[in-house]
């Protein structure tokens, strides 16, 4: 048997495909937290309760509205978004000219809010969220035995990475944004909305979180504390990437995953770790992150 | 005048004689009441395996007992320990102090019951834990004051792990928990996987909590092991077996062997993923016809089927008002002593039996999780395997390092 480092070829190309599937993740939720970071300056604490509230949301939508799974995962980004420009219009706003740890303070709040409201309710056990007929059963790829849901969820999310990644890149409204961010009163004087579209942006933003925590329900229990855990890894993986780089993260997304999924075979205890040495390491060497410019 | 003076002494005489009589009867039970505190958890973690059912089970046996013991009225007390062993501390020296309190039950998380020991001993009152898995409960901090009464870890590992390499899992891979109760519980099955001629033959230590655990099965998967064992509890456990369903490990002639498993546990997650799955259990609620007596009361009361640690609760209340009523008093060395005295069965516990060092050995039972097509309702759940006698289940006297043992 071919041997990589002392693990069977098969193993290390099984553990190399899963962490892309959870770097996915990662890079999903990560880009997210960059897009509202870097068009609108806002650290975005509440983005792990965002992440949980479109788990629950595909749950309650399934268990009291029939909502199913291809209808939730459009619904409810849309939900969660327009919830988040609640937040942005009546909340956020109101501190936009100050310091951003207001913003951060004002965002863990709201986190908080939401996890204890549902703890309530819901207990913390958790509920678990049926995978769709569709991707019962898995592909045998000759190394592993790989769930056909979690190849959909890889798909899925570097599809919507791209997604966005081009819509603010390489369109115009992207620009309008990029511009607006960079000199907003200038753009006012263009007659271009601002205010709507920095609304916009943050309900974007959290549609993503959103997005991610529909595809997250059927994989791992649906609990009000599912965001907080994921929170601080994802915000390590900006910090990596360069807070508001939108390519670097979706790129340090996958290559965490990949890498946390590789310490999981070679040393296990350190799995949990092993981001946030990585992230010590980027900040000593390259302060504004692997992909971030140096300000 | 005479007439009358006699008259009045005597009346006064037997007004004495009937109140000294009175008074000499409520000094045997406390204040004139048996009263009993439920603390456990009862919003977290572990709400489902004891939590409001258990205490509707305590409820259900003090009303079954008819309310009072030899006149004097049974009160319960009930209180929420958040899984925190200060507030479970505290909450316990209240009832005793203010509410003189005669005896604690419930008890679920192992760091609360230990607490909860300390305090009960310091004020000599009485306490039986039921949800709890630690065995060190009754070893190293064994107490005169307190039982152990549903299960604990030693059977736990002993049973379900001796069951399954008798049964031809002779090749183990661990998933263990990192950090001190999985590396105990770990330690246990090496130790009965190899004394029955099994092996190890490889494991991993994941960080706790963990949510992901593709990458654990994939080399469990690997390992060619026979049997996946589980030294885990809760959500990692539940996450666990999750994993391995969508993984298909089961379908590739794998088994999980699960040692800390709860009925709501296998009910939440589904038989679809936890098919064939090996655990020991206190009790199961389809044992016999008496044990689906009770737990169609139950079911009539709660709306769910009990768990082992409600029935338990059940069981321990019963025969301490038994033993109370027995003593004719609410003392707690004469209680103890009755308890212990009196070997226990009933729909819970077959030969049951208290020990000195406060556990009360009892059968336990090897389970298998049925398949969907062979269950027949919600809650038709496990085959009973085996018995595992109370005598070979639980740690030995000879082994233990409880200060109560003469060794």
């Amino acid at each position: 048997m071919t041997m990589i480092f002392g693990v069977p070829l098969a193993v290390f190309m099984g553990q190399l495909t899963l962490g892309l599937v959870n770097g996915a993740f990662y890079a999903l939720l990560s880009l997210g937290l960059a897009v509202i970071f870097g068009l609108l300056k806002i650290i975005n604490f509440a983005h792990g309760a965002q992440y949980m509230l479109g788990a629950f949301v595909a749950l309650l939508g399934f268990q009291y509205l029939g909502i199913n799974y291809w209808l939730a995962l459009i619904l409810v980004p849309l939900v969660v978004g327009g919830f988040g420009m609640l937040l942005e219009r009546y909340l956020l706003r109101r501190i936009s000219h100050l310091d951003h740890l207001y913003g951060l303070l004002l965002t863990f709040g709201l986190a908080l809010i939401f996890e204890g409201t549902l703890v309530n309710f819901f207990g913390v056990s958790g509920a678990r969220y049926a995978t769709p007929d569709v991707f019962k059963g898995g592909l045998n790829l000759g190394f592993m035995f790989l769930p056909t849901y979690r190849a959909w969820v890889l798909v899925a999310a570097l599809a919507m990475c791209l997604f966005t990644w081009f819509m603010i890149e390489r369109t115009r409204l992207g620009a309008y944004l990029r511009a607006g961010t960079e000199n907003s009163q200038l753009m006012q004087a263009f007659g271009v909305n601002v205010p709507l579209l920095i609304t916009l942006t943050y309900g974007f933003g959290v549609g993503l979180a959103a997005f991610a925590g529909v595809l997250a329900a059927p994989l791992y229990p649906v609990s009000p504390t599912m965001g907080s855990s994921i929170l601080i890894v994802v915000f390590a993986v900006v910090v990596i990437g360069g807070m508001g780089s939108i390519l670097g993260a979706i790129m340090t997304g996958l290559a965490m995953g990949v890498i946390e999924g590789l310490t999981k075979v070679y040393y296990p205890e350190a799995s949990n770790t092993v981001i946030f040495l990585v992230m010590i390491l980027v900040l000593m060497f390259r302060p504004a992150g692997l992909f971030g410019k140096e300000a | 005048m005479t007439f009358m003076k006699k008259t009045l002494t005597t009346s006064i005489a037997v007004a004495a004689a009937t109140s000294m009589a009175i008074s000499s009867a409520q000094a045997e039970i406390s204040d004139g009441e048996v009263r009993i505190g439920y603390l456990a958890d009862m919003s977290g973690t572990y709400r489902d395996l004891a939590g409001p059912g258990g205490q509707a089970a305590m409820e259900m046996a003090v009303e079954d007992f008819g309310g009072s013991v030899n006149g004097a009225p049974i009160e319960i007390f009930s209180a929420d320990d958040r899984n925190s062993a200060d507030v479970g501390a505290n909450t316990v020296r209240q009832w005793v102090d203010q509410d003189n309190v005669d005896l604690i039950g419930g008890l679920v998380a192992s760091s609360v019951s230990i607490a909860v020991s300390k305090v009960v001993e310091e004020n000599n009152k009485l306490a039986i834990v039921s949800g709890s898995a630690a065995s060190s409960i009754t070893n190293e901090h064994c107490t005169p004051n307190h039982i152990h009464y549903v299960y604990d870890t030693y059977p736990l590992a002993n049973g379900t792990a001796k069951a399954v390499v008798d049964q031809g899992g002779d090749t183990w891979f661990m998933l263990t928990a990192d950090y001190a109760f999985g590396h105990a519980l770990e330690g246990d099955v090496t130790k009965v996987v190899e004394e029955n001629g099994g092996e190890i033959i490889g494991g991993v230590r994941h960080p706790f909590p963990t949510s992901d655990f593709s990458s654990y099965i994939l080399q469990a998967q690997g390992s060619g092991a026979k049997i996946v064992g589980l030294a885990n509890a809760g959500a990692d456990t539940v996450n666990a077996i999750t994993t391995a369903s969508q993984f298909g490990l089961t379908q590739t002639g794998q088994q999980l062997a699960g040692l800390l498993i709860f009925l709501n546990d296998v009910h939440s997650l589904g038989l679809e993923s936890t098919q064939n799955l090996l655990l020991t259990t206190g009790w199961y609620w389809d044992l016999d016809d008496e044990a689906r007596a009770w737990a169609d009361r139950y079911y009539e009361e709660v709306g769910a089927r009990p768990t082992m640690v409600q029935a338990g609760i059940y069981s321990s209340t019963m025969h301490y008002l038994k033993s109370v009523e027995a003593a004719g008093t609410d003392d707690t060395e004469a209680v103890r002593a009755q308890m212990a005295a009196e070997p226990i069965n009933d729909f819970f516990a077959r030969n049951g039996q208290i020990r000195e060092d406060g556990r009360m050995v009892h059968d336990m039972y090897l389970a298998q999780v049925k398949t969907p097509e062979e269950s027949t309702d919600e809650w038709d759940l496990y085959n009973i395997l085996s018995t595992i006698p109370a005598d070979e289940a639980y740690r030995p006297l000879s082994e233990s390092q409880c200060d109560l043992v003469q060794n």
